[in-house]
C-alpha cells in the first residue's frame, strides 16, 4: 500500500431537515451520517456494509459530492474536495466515478449504449474520432460486442445494462469508482458475472472502489478492506479476512451470523445470533452506544459514555466498551 | 418428511400459466408438477421470469384477468383450479394462509393491524368481532409480536418491515391453515430481520406442523429452512429432490450452475462461476430443452427434444445428458 491515500475522509457529517409537520413544530434535522473517517488506498477495494437506513449510501454521495456533506472533510489525491467551485468540481470528477445499483433507470433510454458510454468523454473535451475508438475499447473491457454501441438499453438484459453502467463509469480512466449496490438487482447467475468483472477490471487496471452493499458474502467477494455502519457511524473497520473470521463489534458478530449460507448441513447446525426488534430510527439515537438497544453485552456504561473508534490490531479498528477481543 | 402414501396436502399436475401481452401470449408456466406433503416445508426456487410466482398464483386463482392457467391443482384430493369463486374464497385464508414479499402494500393503510387480522377470523369463523379481535392479539402474541396488546391498535405504518411481515403471518396463521405459502417473505427485509422471521417460520411448522412453500430466489433463505426444493427454469421443473441432495448432489446442470455462481460467506477464495447467457423470454416454445444454449452439457439431441423428469437417487431431474458426471459435482463442492 502506498503511504498516502487516495481518498481521506475525515468526520464527515451529513444532516437532513425533516420535513415539519406543522408551523409550530421546531425545524428537526436527522443526522444519517454522523462523524465517519476512513481512508482508500489508491487500487484498494473499500467497502461499507450496513443495513437499509445505516447512511452507507448517504456517505458514498457525500464523498463524491453528488451531495453536500453538512461538514466534514474530503480529500482526494490532496485536493480538498468540499471547498471546490462547481467548475473545478466538474474537473475532478473525471477521476471519480459512480456505478448505480439499478441499470434499468440510470442509463437514458433514448441514447444508444454507444452514446451513453461515451457522453462523459465529450463533457471533458474529446473529439468524435477519439470518443469512438475509447467506446471500443471500453466495450471490449466489459466484454460487450462491439454492435452493441448502435444499440439502445432496453435491447440488453440487466446484467449487459450494468456492464454498459460500468463501461460508462471507466471513459475517463478513473483512480475510484463507487459502486451502490451494483449487483444486488440482479439475479443469481448474472451476479457472478458482474461480481467477476469487477474484480478483474480492480486487478487489472488498479482501480480503487467504494464499494457499497448489504450483501455481506458479495463484498467477502471483491473487498481488500470493509467497514461496517450502524446508525450513521462506522463501528468497525478491517481487513476484509479478519474482519469475517474475527470480527470484534458484537453487531458486526450479528450481522454475519445472520447472513445465511447455501448450505442445509452448515445451516442446520450453525449457532445464529439473533439480535432483537429493528435498528433504532436516527432521528432519535440512543445514548452512548447506538447499537446498545439491541447489544446483548451491553452494560450501564455503554448508555452514558458513547465508544471511540480504537484500533485494536494494526489496520483493525473498533467501537466497542465490551469488544470481542478484551 | 411426511410419509409418501399418504394423500398428498398439495398437487400441482401438468399447470400451464400464459399471459396475454401485445402482440402475442407468454407461455410462463409450462406443464409444472410439484408435490406437498403434510408439515413439509417445500421450496421453490428459481430466476426472475421462472414461473416460481406465477403458478402460485395460479394454483390460488390470483391470476390477474389476462392470464389463463390449465392444468390440475389439488389440495387434499380437491380440485381448485376449476372450482367456484366461492368455494376458492374459503380455502384462501381458511386452509391455506398466504403472505407476501411487501408487506406494506398487502396490508390496509388505514386500518389497525388488529381489525385487519380479525377481520381474516371473522371472515372464516362464526365469531363476534370482540372474540375475533382477542384472537387477533392471541395470533400477535404467537407470532412474538411485541407488547401485543397495546401495538395492535397500531397503523402499518407505524411499524417497521419485521413487524408488519409478523402481522402479515398472524392474519395468514388466523384460521389454523394446513399450509402457508410464502413468496419472497424475507426479501424485503435486512438481514438481521430476515433471521428473525425465519426463526419465527421455523418455529411455527414445528409447533404446529405446518407446511410451507417457500417461494424464492434466495439459496441461502432455503438451506436454512426447507426439506425439498424445486428448482425452476422457463415455466418447469428442472429438478426436484431433498435439500441435501440438491445441493451437495445436483444433477442438472442448472443447479449446478446456480450453486457455483453464488458468492459464499464461509469460501471466499472459491472463483465464482457464472451461468453465462440469459433465461429465454417465453414468448415462443423454446425448441428443446429450454436450458440447452446456456448448458456447458448439451448436445445435439437436447435442441431438439424438451426432456421429462426421471428420477436419479432421491431427486426427478429433466435432463437428457444424465447423470451430471458425480466427479464435476463434488469438485464444484
Amino acid at each position: 500500500m502506498i503511504s498516502e491515500p487516495l481518498v481521506q475522509v475525515r468526520d464527515l457529517v451529513k444532516e437532513f431537515d425533516l420535513r415539519r409537520t406543522s408551523w409550530r413544530t421546531e425545524r428537526a434535522t436527522v443526522q444519517a451520517v454522523s462523524g465517519v473517517s476512513f481512508d482508500i488506498s489508491a487500487g484498494e477495494a473499500f467497502s461499507i456494509v450496513g443495513e437499509s437506513g445505516c447512511g452507507k449510501t448517504t456517505t458514498a454521495w457525500c464523498v463524491l459530492r453528488l451531495i453536500e456533506p453538512s461538514s466534514g472533510s474530503v480529500r482526494f489525491d490532496g485536493t480538498e474536495l468540499t471547498e471546490l467551485s462547481s467548475a473545478e468540481l466538474r474537473d475532478a470528477r473525471r477521476r471519480f466515478q459512480m456505478v448505480f445499483q439499478d441499470p434499468y433507470t440510470s442509463l437514458n433510454p433514448r441514447m444508444t449504449v454507444g452514446e451513453i458510454i461515451g457522453e462523459p468523454m465529450l463533457v471533458h473535451g474529446a473529439t468524435r474520432d477519439e470518443q469512438r475508438d475509447r467506446v471500443a475499447e471500453l466495450l471490449e473491457q466489459v466484454q460487450l460486442g462491439a454492435d452493441a454501441s448502435d444499440r439502445y438499453p432496453h435491447q440488453f438484459s440487466g446484467g449487459q445494462r450494468q456492464r454498459v453502467g460500468i463501461a460508462r463509469a471507466l471513459a475517463l480512466s478513473p483512480d475510484l469508482i463507487a459502486l451502490d449496490e451494483p449487483v444486488s438487482a440482479l439475479d443469481v447467475s448474472i451476479q457472478a458475472e458482474i461480481v467477476r468483472l469487477l474484480q478483474r477490471l480492480r486487478d487489472e487496471l488498479g482501480l480503487a472502489y467504494l464499494f457499497i452493499a448489504h450483501d455481506l458474502s458479495v463484498v467477502r467477494h471483491l473487498s481488500h478492506r470493509v467497514a461496517v455502519m450502524y446508525l450513521g457511524k462506522i463501528v468497525e473497520v478491517a481487513r476484509a479476512a479478519e474482519l469475517y473470521t474475527r470480527p470484534a463489534h458484537p453487531y458486526t458478530k450479528a450481522l454475519l451470523s445472520a447472513a445465511p449460507i447455501p448450505d442445509p448441513l452448515i445451516e442446520r447446525d450453525r449457532v445464529r445470533i439473533v439480535l432483537e426488534g429493528d435498528p433504532p430510527t436516527p432521528t432519535n439515537p440512543p445514548s452512548g452506544c447506538r447499537f446498545r438497544t439491541r447489544c446483548w453485552r451491553a452494560e450501564e456504561i455503554c448508555a452514558e459514555v458513547e465508544p471511540p473508534l480504537v484500533d485494536i490490531a494494526e489496520g483493525h479498528r473498533v467501537a466497542c466498551h465490551f469488544n470481542l477481543w478484551s | 418428511m411426511s410419509q409418501p402414501s399418504t394423500t398428498p396436502l398439495l398437487e400441482i399436475r401438468d399447470l400451464h400459466v400464459r399471459f396475454a401481452v401485445r402482440g402475442g401470449q407468454v407461455h410462463a408456466v409450462r406443464g409444472l408438477d410439484l408435490t406437498v406433503h403434510r408439515g413439509e416445508v417445500a421450496a421453490v426456487v428459481g430466476e426472475s421470469g421462472s414461473g416460481k410466482s406465477a403458478s402460485m398464483l395460479a394454483a390460488l386463482g390470483l391470476l390477474e384477468v389476462n392470464a389463463a392457467a390449465a392444468g390440475s391443482v389439488r389440495l387434499d384430493g380437491v380440485e381448485l383450479l376449476r372450482a367456484a369463486p366461492s368455494v376458492l374464497r374459503g380455502v384462501r385464508g381458511g386452509r391455506i394462509g398466504m403472505i407476501f414479499q411487501d408487506p406494506m402494500t398487502s396490508l390496509n393503510p388505514v386500518l389497525e393491524i388488529r381489525r385487519q387480522i380479525a377481520e381474516a377470523v371473522i371472515t372464516h369463523q362464526h365469531v363476534s368481532p370482540r372474540q375475533a379481535e382477542a384472537k387477533a392479539v392471541e395470533l400477535l402474541e404467537m407470532v412474538s409480536f411485541p407488547d401485543a396488546e397495546r401495538r395492535s391498535r397500531s397503523y402499518p405504518h407505524e411499524l417497521s418491515g419485521g413487524m408488519r411481515q409478523r402481522v402479515m403471518i398472524a392474519m395468514a396463521l388466523a384460521n389454523d391453515p394446513d399450509i402457508l405459502i410464502a413468496d419472497e417473505p424475507t426479501t424485503a427485509l435486512d438481514v438481521t430481520v430476515q433471521a428473525q422471521i425465519l426463526d419465527l417460520l421455523r418455529s411455527l411448522r414445528q409447533s404446529r406442523d405446518l407446511a410451507i412453500v417457500l417461494i424464492t430466489h434466495d439459496l441461502g433463505v432455503v438451506a436454512g429452512l426447507a426439506d425439498t426444493v424445486h428448482v425452476m427454469y422457463a415455466g418447469r421443473i428442472a429438478e426436484s429432490g431433498p435439500v441435501v441432495d440438491i445441493f451437495h448432489r445436483p444433477q442438472h446442470p442448472y443447479t449446478a450452475g446456480l450453486l457455483a455462481s453464488l458468492p459464499r460467506l464461509d469460501r471466499p477464495d472459491t472463483e465464482l462461476t457464472p451461468i453465462g447467457g440469459v433465461p429465454p423470454r417465453l414468448y415462443e416454445e423454446p425448441a428443446g430443452c429450454s436450458f440447452a444454449p446456456r448448458c456447458l452439457y448439451a448436445v445435439e439431441s437436447c435442441t431438439q427434444m424438451e426432456p421429462i423428469l426421471q428420477r436419479v437417487n432421491e431427486s426427478l431431474v429433466a435432463c437428457s445428458v444424465l447423470p451430471l458426471a458425480t466427479s464435476t459435482t463434488e469438485a464444484a463442492r
